[in-house]
């Protein structure tokens, strides 16, 4: 009798915890829901030709147009901005920790980048306005108090963690022998990591650098702070620009009633920064998953 | 022979060089961190007072404070704590321990992977959307707490296991060996020695919830709140009350946000201060998650 309630119990808990794992399932099924439930309503109303074609973005204005294309340029630019300094500066440093630093600096140095990636990204807005931007505008006169550059170049160091971190792991899963290899052929530690350890560890470079895209692609409070919150269609890095995040961010500080056209236009935004994100990091898991396939040399 | 000295003379400047790139090139994160910081604390130095902790936003940026945004995070995070804790060590155990290895545990998995990259404003956006309007919640303390919970969600699974992965089978194995069901086990064995990782991962995870603004903008906390939540402490029978799960709020990083975007000088000194407080707590927290890790990892020895 009591075996049979300890089985019981056994079971319930089971299921308990079953349960609690599927939740994360659950959680995606919804996100997916009510981004298409809303964005729904919003196509029913706006073609998806004119969505995906518009090169004016005003849908708060009395005569609304809604072309996402001047979102579309603003998200890529500070993206771009972001990680033209990201990857060479998270490269080398993964070059640098992996084989160069020994075990002592290795172990300092990894925790404080990774800090980088703890600080609120508010503060990091606040640096970019007050701080970066002032500073550009000694070096080039003709930019904006509010623009791209800034904070796609503080986004860029604030996604180095991500780059470097990947990387680096996918450096040292190289065997040790291979790196030997190369050394007992007279090569330095440097032409060892330019010619065997990086195209060795290429798909876990890949795999940061797709990770540290869609990170920037992802970000809000930066851009929202510091690129102003003008749906420029422009690749200009000295202008104002917005981001689908910023503009989400915008919409969300005014009050917008709900189910109003207005309101739908959020989610239309969120759904496509949505599949943005989901392409990058589906190349960036599958980049990852070769790791491990390749490890095993 | 003088050719190939001068080769391997050029080849080893090289390697020296890049010795040097690598280790600035690391620093450049390190060197904007210390200026952040040290250009956060002299902007905000002039407002870093116990009156800036304990007044509430202001018109008047001299005799605006932060109580209403420490009061708000703290109630947001314990709802997220209460929420993220227990379902996301619950997933990490079943995942770890009991999980069969079938096409549904690999579904979970990918799926958490790739919840961990969804940007943070998408959580906002489904808060928004789930929580705000269907469940009814408002724009609440427990709307703004569960948007936080399921974004942080994924950190805790991932930590949990990775600290339950550390375990030895050998240590399960004596478990069952005594005649322990699979419960028993974990209860006894499996969570206790995997409480450091754990542990850690939840400070971890809370810390980012701390700094999130994006996700709380979205589902409509307040920026000007000049009025606390109702006391969870009541005098009456049954002494605690939970209406102040549905009071509006605001939080730290919103605060600092509302300062920052004004046009006046005046909260710039206000947003540097409420940084400077927001980033020695998100600091502090990963500073004792570290702690945590090394204190664990020296007492464990298998």
């Amino acid at each position: 009798m009591k075996n049979q309630l300890g089985k019981i119990k056994e079971n319930i808990i089971e299921m308990l915890l079953f349960l609690s794992a599927i939740f994360s399932i659950i959680i995606t099924g919804s996100i997916v829901f009510i981004l298409f439930y809303e964005s729904i309503g919003f196509f029913k109303e706006v073609s998806i030709i004119e969505f995906l074609t518009g090169k004016e973005w005003t849908p708060l204005f009395a005569n609304p147009k809604f072309g996402v294309l001047p979102l579309i340029a603003g998200t890529f630019l500070t993206t771009g901005i972001a990680i033209s300094i990201a990857l060479p500066l998270g490269l080398i440093a993964a070059i640098y920790l992996s084989e160069y630093a020994t075990h002592r600096v290795r172990e300092i140095l990894k925790p404080v980048l990774e800090v980088l990636a703890a600080i609120p990204t508010v503060v990091y807005g606040y640096f970019a306005l007050l701080f970066l931007t002032p500073l550009l505008q000694k070096f080039i006169p003709q930019i904006s108090s509010f623009n791209a550059l800034s904070p796609g170049i503080i986004m860029g160091i604030m996604i180095i963690p991500y780059v470097t971190s990947v990387s680096e792991d996918s450096m040292r899963a190289v065997p040790m022998h291979i790196r030997e290899g190369s050394y007992a052929m007279g090569a330095t530690r440097f032409q060892t990591a330019i010619k065997v350890i990086i195209p060795a560890a290429f798909s876990g470079i890949g795999a940061g650098f797709t990770l540290g895209i869609s990170r920037a692609i992802g970000e809000t409070m930066v851009v929202a702070i510091a690129a102003g919150m003008m749906p420029n269609f422009t690749l200009n890095p000295l202008e104002p620009v917005q981001t689908f995040t910023s503009y989400i961010v915008q919409v969300s500080l005014g009050d917008v009633p709900h189910g109003t056209l207005e309101y739908k236009t959020i989610f239309a935004a969120g759904v496509t920064l949505f599949l943005i994100t989901l392409i990058f990091n589906i190349i960036g898991f599958w980049l990852k998953k070769r790791i491990i396939i390749r490890g095993v040399y | 022979m003088e050719d190939i000295k001068k080769r391997i003379k050029i080849i080893k400047f090289w390697d020296y060089l890049f010795g040097i790139v690598g280790l600035l090139s690391t620093f450049v994160g390190v060197l904007l961190l210390v200026i952040l910081f040290i250009d956060l604390f002299i902007d905000g130095a002039a407002r870093l007072n116990y009156k800036f902790i304990t007044s509430f936003p202001s018109r008047f940026p001299k005799e605006a404070g932060i109580l209403s945004a420490l009061v708000g995070t703290t109630l947001v995070m314990f709802v997220t704590a209460f929420v993220a804790v227990p379902l996301g060590v619950m997933a990490g155990i079943y995942l770890e321990e009991y999980a069969k290895k079938n096409w549904l545990t690999n579904i979970i998995e990918i799926n958490i992977a790739n919840l961990a990259g969804v940007p943070s404003i998408i959580y906002g956006l489904l808060a928004l959307g789930l929580f705000v309007y269907f469940f009814k919640f408002g724009e609440s303390i427990i709307t703004g707490g569960l948007a936080l919970a399921l974004l942080i969600l994924p950190i805790v699974i991932t930590a949990t296991r990775e600290s339950i992965r550390a375990i030895p089978n050998s240590i399960r194995e004596a478990s069952y060996a005594l005649g322990a069901t699979k419960w028993q086990t974990v209860k006894n064995h499996i969570i206790p020695y995997s409480l450091g990782g754990t542990l850690t991962g939840i400070i971890i995870g809370l810390s980012r919830a701390i700094g999130e603004t994006a996700p709380v903008i979205t589902v409509g906390a307040l920026t000007f709140i000049t009025f606390l939540p109702s006391s969870p402490i009541v005098k009456r029978f049954p002494f605690i009350s939970f209406k102040w799960l549905f009071d509006p709020f605001t939080v730290m990083p919103i605060q600092v946000f509302n300062w920052v975007s004004r046009p006046q000088k005046e909260f710039h000194i206000n947003a540097a201060a409420a940084g400077v407080i927001l980033l020695i707590m998100t600091l502090l927290m990963n500073a004792i998650a570290i702690y945590i890790r090394y204190r664990f990892r020296r007492k464990i020895k298998w």
